[in-house]
């Protein structure tokens, strides 16, 4: 029982992924991106992550595939180097394990949200929920944007430093999540091959 | 003459003060377990403890209803901040993140704790493995908030700590608190330090939860807002306890004001009243004395039942006063002619009671002893101090008229001819035998839950909690005993390992072990021994970081930490007091005198799936733990009542044939004996028929209301039979107190149908309708006597 809130965590870090983007000139219509992605109703793409922590002396890396469903599912299956599916909906993480699943509540862990509707309001188009919990700077042009999120939370602040996610219309291409202590992970998107 | 007299009250007046100095000292036992075996089986006793004291009758499930999600979770989160501060709970939950207290204890000893530790994982190869796999659960989610712990457990032992604990189920939360499915209810889950059956004290601790429900802005009145809803075992106990005090008390003050205005109306008389009450009260308080006498303790639903003997003990009084005092002549006549009457109805009554007191329910035994002795005591008062009380010229208002008006009715009913009164005998016998032989399987409620005082309202709202906190009442415990704690959890561990054979082969769903909280000594000391010394660990740590992405400098504070806990002394239950893992171990340790219990429950491999306990005990003994008992709890506790039922019901059979024999020996006329016991034969018949089509199920209360009716009833029957065989006349007043001592006895019962308790009310709806239905068989199945042809 105990294990929850902390496998909570860093269930939803891992959902978090991270990204970076080369930043293009400025483009102030934030709401344009935001309505092309509003309009996708699904989406389904690969991922390679990778994590730089200081505790390791080389980063490590994962991979598999992220689906999204408007208006506010989002699965994350991990296939390597462990099999492992995380499925959010509406405030509930459920994150599967061989043998062992688990049902998370979100609103239970205020310093996860940011690792999580960071991606996700992005992926809805959701510009208002952006901004309830971020500081949100968009630069570049619509053919290929840049967003940078900063926590508005004290909480959500001891987690993440910066999420930077990258993107052309509405396709996501990059997010990388900064944590305080210098750590950082890079999550990579392409379109899917998998069957 | 009057030396005789004085001699009689005197006797009279020391006897009541002895009983009632005995009443005033007695100890008054109001829990359940009235209800639960006197003399156990050792798995009887653990299931009684287990009901009584266990842990499971330690909690309080909170619901919060009503309002919006947010301010449900904010009053929960407000309350439980009051509620932990309380000394009266060993722990309260709902749902929000553990301590950090809880999470440093398991930090600190997790090369004990964790169930992972042995020799191969700390040698290099083992070692290896472990740290891979840590490192592989930085990659995913699950292992990234333990990142800044690789340097001290990089082998992820508080991990699996963290897995181990988080065997059993947990309901979902919302806002940070537990919640039902739907989302509708915030849940909260409190253990109280007292035993269930403490009522004082759970009535303290339910006062505590409203009071922190309140403070932090929750309003107990209901309307709009959020409702505050408590159930479990102690509330129940508590309602329970409170229900029957008020039904008993209010129904007692209102059958006693019914009876007084009745006999008042009869007497026209205010000292007939007041001696009238004498044969009651003297047999209430020697009834108290005799139980207090016997058995050390009362139970306060004997004295629930306190009002039964009214039913019968008022009836004396009423048949002295006014078979005797219609006028001087009757006085002598009476104590000839009908006292022996009275005498062996007493005595066919105390057959029937006497019945109860072999049975093994407390509750019963006490009610047989107080029925007993109280009659006696009645009808001792009635004959002798009554007598002795009265001024030989008192008389009483002529109720004569009463007893022609009935008897002409009587009349009016027989003028059918004794032919139709025979056939519709028969008929309504055939239709009563006909009713009970057709619900035969389903005539007697066999489970225990059909004597709780709690409604069924109120069982289905627990259950659904319980439900949705995903904790369904536990039915089956894998027990093991021991005489100490060490011993019990080394068994438990033994247990533990053939269980998780069962669950792994989905034969059970899983199961809890309070060895899951705390090992046994013995595996502490073997996960401790096999930490290796500071030097060795070394050289192997450094092989196993081989071609991992961490060096093994980086890894300093893990020799340091494995270093410390081979120095440490090992995990006691002591140290285990301060962390909320305490509630989670003391709930499955049970401690009876000189014996410890561990208790496994377990989890069904599905909802609703019954679990192969047969498999469970060949697996157990396979494992070696072949003293480890399996206990289903509905199936015990049911098997225990049905056991006291069909006890109860043989022991009546008994009681009945005992009556029988008496009536032989004094009437010694086979004739007259069918004669007073058919028209009680019948409406017992008849009234279980008519419970039965109503939809009800027979409990003992109903077999105790039976015996009653037989009690009350066979006065009737004997009056009716000595009529017939009297040469005197004095009929329409013997007729006339009949129907008065009915008339009190039904109002008394009648009463208790009423109540909200349904023990009592399975008493009253028995005896009321018996007990008139017994008046009117054996007034029409009577010998039309030389005395109503006459004022016919």
């Amino acid at each position: 029982m105990r294990a929850l809130p902390m496998l909570a965590l860093s269930v939803l870090c891992a959902l978090c992924g991270s990204a970076a983007a080369s930043a293009p000139p400025a483009l102030d219509d934030l709401n344009e991106i935001m309505g092309l992605l509003a309009m996708r109703q699904h989406g389904r793409v690969e991922f390679i992550e990778q994590r730089f922590l200081a505790v390791l002396s080389r980063p490590i890396e994962s991979s598999g595939e992220l689906r999204y469903d408007a208006p506010d599912r989002l699965e994350k299956r991990t296939l390597l180097p462990h099999a492992e599916t995380l499925v959010l909906s509406g405030g509930t993480l459920t994150m599967e394990r061989g043998s062992s699943r688990r049902v998370i509540d979100l609103n239970t862990y205020p310093q996860i949200r940011p690792f999580i509707e960071s991606l996700r309001a992005t992926l809805a188009g959701d510009r208002s929920a952006l901004e309830r919990l971020f500081h949100v700077d968009l630069a570049g042009s619509l053919a290929r944007w840049t967003l940078t999120l900063v926590p508005l939370e004290s909480n959500a602040k001891q987690s993440v430093a910066q999420v930077r996610i990258d993107g052309a219309r509405d396709q996501l291409l990059r997010v990388e999540i900064r944590q305080p202590d210098g750590d950082r992970s890079l999550m990579t998107l392409r379109p899917s091959t998998l069957p | 003459m009057t030396m005789r007299r004085m001699g009689v009250l005197v006797v009279w007046l020391g006897c009541v003060a002895f009983a009632a100095l005995v009443v005033a000292r007695a100890r008054y036992i109001t829990d359940l377990s009235a209800f639960l075996p006197a003399d156990p089986t050792p798995v009887q006793q653990l299931l009684v403890d287990q009901l009584r004291d266990g842990p499971a009758s330690r909690l309080i499930l909170i619901a919060l209803e009503q309002g919006d999600a947010a301010d449900r979770a904010r009053l929960s989160a407000s309350m439980m901040e009051r509620l932990r501060k309380d000394s009266q709970f060993t722990s309260v939950n709902n749902g929000d993140a553990p301590g950090q207290r809880d999470r440093e204890f398991l930090f600190q000893h997790r090369y004990l704790l964790s169930e992972a530790v042995n020799p191969e994982r700390f040698s290099a190869a083992g070692l290896n493995a472990a740290i891979r796999e840590t490192i592989d659960n930085l990659a995913s989610p699950a292992g990234l908030l333990f990142k800044s712990l690789l340097p001290r457990d990089p082998t992820g032992e508080l991990l699996n700590i963290l897995d181990q604990l988080a065997r059993a189920p947990v309901p979902p939360s919302r806002d940070g608190v537990w919640v039902s499915a739907d989302g509708s209810r915030a849940l909260a889950v409190a253990q109280t330090t007292a035993n269930g059956s403490d009522s004082d004290a759970q009535q303290r601790a339910i006062e505590t939860i409203r009071t922190a429900f309140a403070a932090a802005g929750g309003s107990l009145t209901s309307g709009h807002g959020v409702q505050l809803h408590l159930s479990g075992p102690g509330v129940f106990a508590v309602a329970a306890r409170a229900k029957i005090e008020r039904a008993a008390v209010r129904l007692s003050i209102i059958s006693s004001i019914l009876v007084v205005a009745l006999l008042l109306m009869v007497y026209r008389s205010l000292p007939a009243l007041g001696l009238g009450l004498l044969p009651v009260t003297t047999g209430a308080v020697v009834g108290v004395a005799a139980v207090a006498l016997g058995f050390g303790a009362v139970h306060g639903i004997t004295l629930g039942f306190g009002i039964t003997l009214i039913g019968e003990s008022v009836d004396y009084s009423i048949y002295f006063f006014i078979q005797s005092r219609q006028s001087v002549a009757a006085d002598r006549n009476w104590r000839q002619l009908w006292w022996p009457t009275v005498r062996l109805g007493m005595l066919t009554s105390v057959c029937g009671f006497a019945s109860l007191l072999p049975s093994g329910f407390p509750g019963l035994k006490q009610l047989g002893l107080y029925s007993i002795s109280g009659l006696i005591a009645a009808a001792l008062v009635t004959r002798f101090v009554l007598p002795a009380l009265l001024p030989l010229d008192f008389t009483i208002r002529d109720v004569k008229p009463i007893g022609r008006r009935v008897a002409q009715l009587l009349e009016r009913v027989r003028r059918i001819g004794p032919a139709a009164m025979m056939l519709s005998s028969a008929a309504l016998l055939m239709l009563t035998a006909t009713v009970l032989y057709h619900d035969r399987d389903t005539l007697w409620n066999r489970e225990l839950s059909a004597l709780s005082p709690v409604s069924h309202k109120e069982q289905q709202y627990d259950a659904r909690l319980r439900t949705d906190l995903g904790a369904a009442d536990v039915r089956e415990l894998v027990i093991v005993s021991g005489a100490d704690v060490e011993t019990i959890l080394r068994n438990s561990e033994r247990a533990a390992r053939a269980l998780q054979v069962l669950a792994d082969d989905k034969v059970i769903g899983g199961f809890e072990s309070p060895a899951y909280y705390l090992p046994s000594l013995a595996t502490q000391e073997a996960r401790r021994s096999s930490l290796p010394d500071a030097t060795n660990l070394r050289v192997r740590l450094k092989q196993a970081v081989e071609g991992l992405p961490v060096r093994a400098e980086r890894l300093q504070p893990f020799l340091e930490d494995v270093e410390a806990t081979r120095h440490a002394p090992l995990v006691t239950a002591r140290d285990l007091a301060g962390s909320s893992l305490n509630a989670g171990f003391d709930a499955l340790i049970l401690h009876q005198q000189d014996r410890w219990n561990a208790l496994l429950p377990l989890r069904g491999a599905a909802p609703d799936q019954d679990i192969d306990t047969v498999r469970v005990i060949a697996a157990l003994h396979e494992g070696g733990v072949a003293d480890a008992r399996v206990l289903d709890l509905k199936q015990e506790s049911d098997a225990l009542y049905a056991d006291y039922l069909s006890q109860a019901i043989r022991f009546s059979l008994g009681g009945f044939l005992a009556l029988t024999i008496l009536l032989l020996v004094a009437l010694r006329s086979p004739r007259r004996v069918v004669r007073v016991l058919l028209p009680l034969a019948m409406s017992v018949l008849t009234v279980a028929a008519g419970l039965v089509l109503c939809g009800v199920q027979l409990t003992i209360l109903h077999l105790v209301g039976m015996l009653l009716i037989v009690a009350v009833g066979s006065n009737y029957a004997l009056f009716f039979d000595r009529q017939a065989h009297a040469a005197e006349g004095g009929n329409d007043a013997i007729l006339a107190s009949l129907v008065i001592a009915n008339a009190s006895t039904v109002i008394g019962f009648g009463l208790l149908s009423f109540s909200q308790v349904p023990v009592l009310v399975a008493l009253g709806t028995t005896v009321a309708p018996g007990t008139f239905l017994a008046l009117l068989f054996a007034a029409l199945g009577a010998p039309a006597a030389d005395g109503h042809a006459q004022h016919s």
